[in-house]
């Protein structure tokens, strides 16, 4: 009997204990997306002349502060090393960085702590959303000093209620005079509901075409970008296009994921209104998958390739591949399409895409409760809003970067060549397509819309279950993601 | 002098079991019990603002209890049956083989721990491994392709039977070797006289592995069915990383706690709690039944002689 007791104990026990431990995190090994990532680390070599610090701040800038004196410590969270590097490169106080690159050490003997967390499936917001409610308590150096955000979510960061990031003004940076040269959307993006900006970019991500040179000459009989731009200025013509290359046996795009930044970006409402808690799907959005399903089943994208990040869309960019081409920045040429590419140099070549839009952006943020004010705005300045430290990291990473005027310049100067592109100056593109973006319509729930949807809508594309499943599928995604919505309307 | 002193040594044992029942009780009991409370509350947080925790009675329970959780916990029992059936019966047979004296397997060392080697890889790493070589473009379709075996290329993960089919066979080649293993402890503890007397008396090694293998070693069973019952209600990081979280094609293989997993990324602790109440219900209720199921009540094996005898003895009386 007493055996029995025991081992019904113990049993129980041990359902307890198994069962109260449910829910682990994830891993997820694949790269994250809508950032650039760069290899190089070499210590800077002072190339900037930073902006002289002029020490005197806004009257508001106390209620951002825990205290006036520069902390010893900066605390930069982000998700890869790409600000690093950048900073490396311009910020003229780097002395160096440590092996792992977890701490970079500057002139006047502060040091630079970077946390990294992966993009991916939220886990940077998750992380980083838990450290800044702690921020009040933490510990002076603990304290969060920068933080960076994508478009995907930077409304989340910038919104004027939550109050984590600090206005530029506060930091004594004058966005109208300080950041003219940058471009206006980037600004627009970077602010809160009432027009303050609360961060900066380096860089702007208008999207091109970007073609595989042997097939263009294969099928239209040239590869020269601008008569190949006409064969893509608009949907309709692109669809005429992607027959010819069918009949050769090439898909003009890899997937319906390729597309939708296009169509996303030009959505009339945000996808939640502030205030609301439904959420909006717009016309452009169905649009977007009305257009993905025909394509699909006309065999213009490729029927493999689900999606992107995946190992189908890295080998869809390989030599052996029968993709005609890709939407993407010039972020996605350098870290995506070039890593992955097996064939000769100077396949690829870069057109105008059907319409511009924008993909990414990593923006910079100073952290409320921070001690390092200063430091703050010598690096937001060195980093966004120096033309000649821009031009620098777009000579070493080819970003395109957040200055008008410095990317008119490479965009006229024949002398700049990028020699995967054929020794074409993809600037000359990227550059009028920077100009006519328009970004009015984030929310902070976009991230989520995002993924979901396209996720969702997968298996409506691959005919494994009807219109109206996948829109049931999306609702209930979308509510397990973000409790607080309550309805998903969909256009008539 | 009435006191009886008797020297006892029991309080020692409960000091030393002690900081188990202390770390138990910190970080899993009371976590547990805040779970519970927290399922009849209003408590998530939306970007960085906190709602809650108000309480809302059993509204997050009410929330879940639908047909989708019914739907989850179906795909979750699909995985873990399909992926449990082929692993017991391996693990079986090749407890069996190595711990059989009469055969002499040569090498058993070195196969023991290469049938455990895929438990030691990450569940995760395992699934991005059968995720990357079951894509379409992937190794095994390349293979297939060359062999000539097929003609067009199989889209392994988009049909319900092949990711569920690839989840199973990720789950098994993970933990048949665990099975065997902790089968075959349990086998060589069985006495060897046992198995020589009943050679002696004719016995074939089959009769001998179902009369005399598999009831002496029903305890362990017991327990491997239980745990790997509670393992695979749990199931979450193989599904999880093979379909990137959403269980597709359209979420068959969406397990109960991808669903969780789901919740708490907000986090929305209501909804999670709730779930977690029930799973844990269910868990409960699962074990009861393997526990009755498995429960010896007839030690000696004399309850089941005795209605043989009787069913004998009725039959010898019907033919006479």
């Amino acid at each position: 009997m007493r055996k029995k007791v025991i081992s019904t104990l113990l049993a129980t026990s041990m359902v307890l204990g198994l069962t109260a431990c449910g829910g682990g995190s994830s891993d997820n090994g694949s790269s994250n997306a809508g950032s650039s990532s760069a290899g190089s680390s070499s210590a800077s070599s002072a190339s900037s002349s930073s902006e002289q610090s002029d020490g005197e701040a806004s009257a508001d800038l106390s209620k951002y502060v825990s205290s006036t004196d520069e902390g010893k410590v900066i605390n930069i969270w982000c998700w890869n090393d790409e600000f690093r590097t950048r900073v490396e490169k311009v910020y003229d106080q780097v002395e160096s960085t440590s092996e792992d690159g977890t701490v970079t050490k500057l002139k006047d003997g502060t040091e630079i702590h970077w946390t990294v967390n992966p993009n991916q499936d939220g886990v940077y917001q998750q992380k980083l959303d838990e450290a800044l409610l702690k921020q009040a308590d933490a510990a002076a150096d603990d304290k969060i000093d920068m933080f960076l955000s994508e478009t995907d979510y930077v409304t989340k960061y910038t919104d004027a209620d939550a109050d984590v990031a600090i206005p530029l003004d506060a930091l004594g940076i004058d966005p109208n005079s300080d950041l003219a040269d940058q471009y206006p959307f980037t600004k627009t993006v970077a602010s809160d509901a009432s027009g303050v900006q609360r961060g900066s970019t380096w860089q702007a991500c208008p999207c091109l075409f970007v073609y595989r040179r042997d097939i263009a000459k294969d099928v239209f009989g040239t590869d020269d970008p601008d008569e190949i731009h006409a064969k893509v200025a608009d949907w309709a013509t692109m669809k005429a296009s992607g027959e010819e290359l069918k009949a050769k046996g090439y898909f003009t795009l890899a997937s319906y994921a390729d597309t939708f930044r296009a169509y996303g970006n030009s959505i009339s409402k945000p996808w939640v209104e502030s205030g609301s808690t439904e959420i909006n799907v717009d016309q452009k959005i169905m649009e977007w998958i009305n257009d993905s399903k025909e394509w699909l089943d006309a065999g213009l994208f490729d029927k493999n390739i689900k999606g992107q990040w995946n190992d189908d869309w890295n080998k869809a960019m390989g030599s052996k591949s029968k993709v005609f081409g890709f939407l993407m920045p010039a972020w996605g040429i350098d870290f995506v399409i070039k890593p992955n590419w097996d064939g000769k140099e100077g396949s690829w070549g870069a057109c105008d895409g059907p319409l511009s839009f924008n993909w990414g952006g990593s923006f910079v943020h100073g952290c409320a409760g921070t001690d390092n004010a200063q430091h703050i705005k010598d690096i937001i300045m060195a980093v966004t809003g120096n033309k000649d430290n821009l031009i620098t990291i777009t000579k070493e990473y080819l970003d395109f970067t957040n200055t008008q005027s410095g990317m008119k310049e490479i965009a006229e100067d024949a002398s700049f060549k990028a020699d995967f592109l054929g020794g074409e100056n993809p600037y000359k593109y990227f550059q009028p397509a920077a100009d006519s973006i328009q970004m009015t319509t984030l929310s902070s729930y976009d991230q989520g819309c995002v993924e979901l949807i396209q996720n969702s809508f997968s298996d409506y594309f691959q005919g494994k279950v009807d219109l109206d499943k996948a829109k049931a599928n999306f609702e209930k995604a979308i509510k397990e993601r973000y409790p607080d919505i309550t309805a998903v309307n969909w256009p008539e | 002098m009435k006191k009886k002193k008797s020297i006892t040594r029991a309080k020692w044992g409960y000091l030393f079991i002690l900081p188990f029942f202390l770390c138990y009780f910190i970080f899993s009991f009371i976590p547990l019990l805040d779970t519970i409370r927290y399922s009849f509350y209003e408590y998530y947080r939306s970007g960085l603002k906190i709602v809650g925790p108000n309480f809302v009675g059993l509204k997050n329970y009410a929330g879940i209890l639908g047909p989708d959780l019914f739907r989850y916990m179906g795909n979750t029992f699909i995985l873990w049956i399909l992926g449990f059936i082929p692993q017991i019966v391996i693990a079986l047979v090749l407890a069996a083989w190595f711990s059989d004296s009469r055969l002499k397997i040569h090498g058993e060392g070195f196969f023991k721990v290469v049938i455990y080697l895929p438990n030691l890889i990450m569940a995760s790493a395992f699934a991005m491994l059968f995720f990357t070589m079951f894509s379409t473009s992937g190794p095994i379709n390349n293979l297939l392709m060359d062999f000539g075996i097929i003609k067009k290329k199989i889209d392994f993960m988009g049909s319900v039977g092949g990711t569920r089919t690839l989840i199973c066979i990720m789950n098994f080649l993970m933990w048949f070797g665990n099975t065997s293993i902790m089968l075959m402890a349990a086998i060589m503890g069985i006495s060897p006289d046992l198995f020589e007397a009943a050679s002696i008396d004719g016995c074939n090694p089959l009769q001998a592995f179902f009369r005399i293998t598999l009831p002496m070693i029903r305890p362990i069973l017991s327990y491997t069915l239980i745990v790997s019952l509670i393992g695979g209600l749990q199931m979450f990081d193989v599904p999880q990383i093979f379909t990137n979280g959403q269980g597709n094609p359209d979420r068959t293989s969406y397990t109960l706690i991808m669903w969780l997993n789901n919740f708490l990324k907000a986090p929305d602790y209501g909804r999670a709690g709730a779930l977690s109440v029930y799973l844990f219900i269910v868990s409960g209720i699962l074990c009861f039944f393997v526990y009755q199921m498995m429960k010896d009540d007839d030690q000696d094996g004399s309850k089941k002689a005795a209605k043989k005898q009787k069913k004998l003895a009725k039959q010898l009386a019907k033919n006479a």
